[in-house]
């Protein structure tokens, strides 16, 4: 098991939009300064807490996209159509606002780096994030275990960090990148076009070794599927670490 | 002091009830937190047991549990993710029923589930009609990925609490941290308190 992920008590603090990333038309990055910010461990979240001028609160967790960096910080939030929080971070707030969160939270789903061995990530949709903040610590440390993404997003348009897992993956021949796409394919796409199933992960996968381990992060049912699939294949239950996110989730 | 952050005025779905506790917002889905895979533990295998310094205490086969007098339960459900689920109706058998008869010093309870997952609560907690070990929910049998066959159900804390696929209560006499509690979650998790984290 991880060790303690929080120690002390958590306070809130302000961050600062600096910039928005637009990733898909539903998703969206916020690189925030986080005044005294103390790090964290890829796979971490946080909390966020918004505050009106009569008082009202509303708070909701994010996961990190990225690696441990100064008092620098990414989130990248899905914008929810009916929801109260995600569209007003991703399309209300301005550079130079602020709001509060606290954190880093979760002591679980986090890579420890190349103690845990072999990186195997099975991500859907918006449930890449935490995954990327852990394939980014790899590639920005230069961490040499292999890493293999199984990423199922619904059409080529919404697959988020598309160029830059490209590029990562160009440029490791010890990282690989697999996409499937559940809704629709471009002309010419040569990659799965079907959700997620055991025959695919092991296609990606293999058939695992005594240690091997999986980080799955996704939409509840597709986690249900992906971990029992990986389970099946022989992956050591306490190995496949899960996030799951949704139906709400707003 | 909160900081106000310009422009968010929040879209007010609130809680006239009084019943969402601070920094929760009502959900009418039931979204599904596990650190791991969902375990499936055939029912000619499961057993649930009490027991105290590694003695066992009490026993039921899946037959014998289901044999027990058991309730109807209608309570509202917070998860420590913010989300609140009210008026939840469940089926499940008092802890009082399983613990009748068991003398014990202990103070405290580690409830234990199939696939490695403890939590850990005060006796008073689960004692006194505030807790139950649910099979039913909603009029059917729990689903393996809401804790079934058969989760510890205790309201009043944060949902994390009330372990899924929960196998034993072992009764301790300190309070010892279980897995969530150990990873950064507040030792008793009350939500009215907002009790989320260490320190808070």
């Amino acid at each position: 098991m991880a060790g303690a992920a929080v120690l002390g008590r958590l306070s809130w603090r302000l961050a600062e939009l600096v910039e928005l990333v637009r990733e898909t038309p539903r998703v969206t990055s916020l690189v925030l300064d986080v005044p005294g910010w103390d790090g964290h461990r890829p796979g971490q979240h946080v909390d966020v807490r918004l505050t009106a001028e009569d008082g009202y609160q509303a708070q909701r967790s994010y996961s990190i996209a990225t690696p441990a960096e100064g008092e620098h910080l990414v989130l990248t939030v899905e914008k929810l159509e009916d929801g109260e929080v995600s569209p007003f971070l991703t399309e209300e707030l301005q550079p130079g606002d602020r709001f509060e969160l606290r954190g880093p939270i979760g002591g679980y789903f986090v890579w420890n780096g190349s103690a845990d061995g072999p990186l195997h990530l099975v991500a859907g949709g918006s449930g890449v994030v935490p995954l990327m903040a852990m394939l980014r610590h790899r590639a920005a440390d230069g961490i040499a275990v292999p890493a293999t993404l199984l990423f199922s997003s619904r059409t080529l348009d919404d697959v988020i960090y598309r160029d830059e897992l490209d590029g990562l993956a160009a440029g490791d021949s010890a990282l690989t990148v697999v996409h499937t796409l559940t809704r629709a394919q471009p002309q010419g796409w040569t990659g799965y076009d079907r959700r997620i199933d055991e025959g695919m992960l092991a296609d990606v996968f293999g058939t695992p070794d005594a240690v091997a381990g999986a980080f799955v992060c996704g939409p509840t049912r597709f986690v249900e599927v992906a971990a029992d699939g990986l389970v099946g294949l022989g992956y050591e239950p306490s190995r496949v670490r899960t996030e799951r996110f949704g139906p709400t989730g707003r | 002091m909160a900081f106000i952050t310009r422009g968010f005025r929040g879209t007010r779905e609130t809680d006239e009830s009084g019943r969402i506790p601070p920094g929760q917002y009502e959900t009418h889905d039931f979204p599904v937190l596990s650190a791991g895979p969902t375990p499936h533990t055939p029912l000619e295998s499961w057993s649930f047991t009490i027991s105290e310094d590694g003695e066992e205490l009490a026993r039921w086969s899946w037959d014998e549990f289901r044999a027990l007098p058991s309730e109807t339960i209608t309570k509202d459900i917070h998860c420590v993710t913010k989300w609140s689920k009210l008026d939840t109706t469940w089926e499940g058998v008092s802890v009082d029923t399983l613990l009748d008869g068991i003398e014990t010093g202990a103070g405290y309870v580690t409830a234990w589930s199939d696939g490695g997952y403890t939590t850990n609560l005060p006796l008073e907690d689960v004692t006194g009609g505030k807790a139950w070990v649910a099979f039913g929910y909603d009029g059917e049998p729990l689903e393996p990925e809401h804790g079934g066959p058969a989760r510890l159900l205790v309201p009043h804390l944060y949902f994390w609490k009330s372990a899924k696929w929960v196998r034993g209560l072992r009764l301790m006499d300190e309070d010892e941290p279980g897995f969530w509690e150990s990873l950064g979650y507040h030792l008793y998790g009350d939500p009215w308190r907002e009790q989320r984290y260490w320190g808070d």
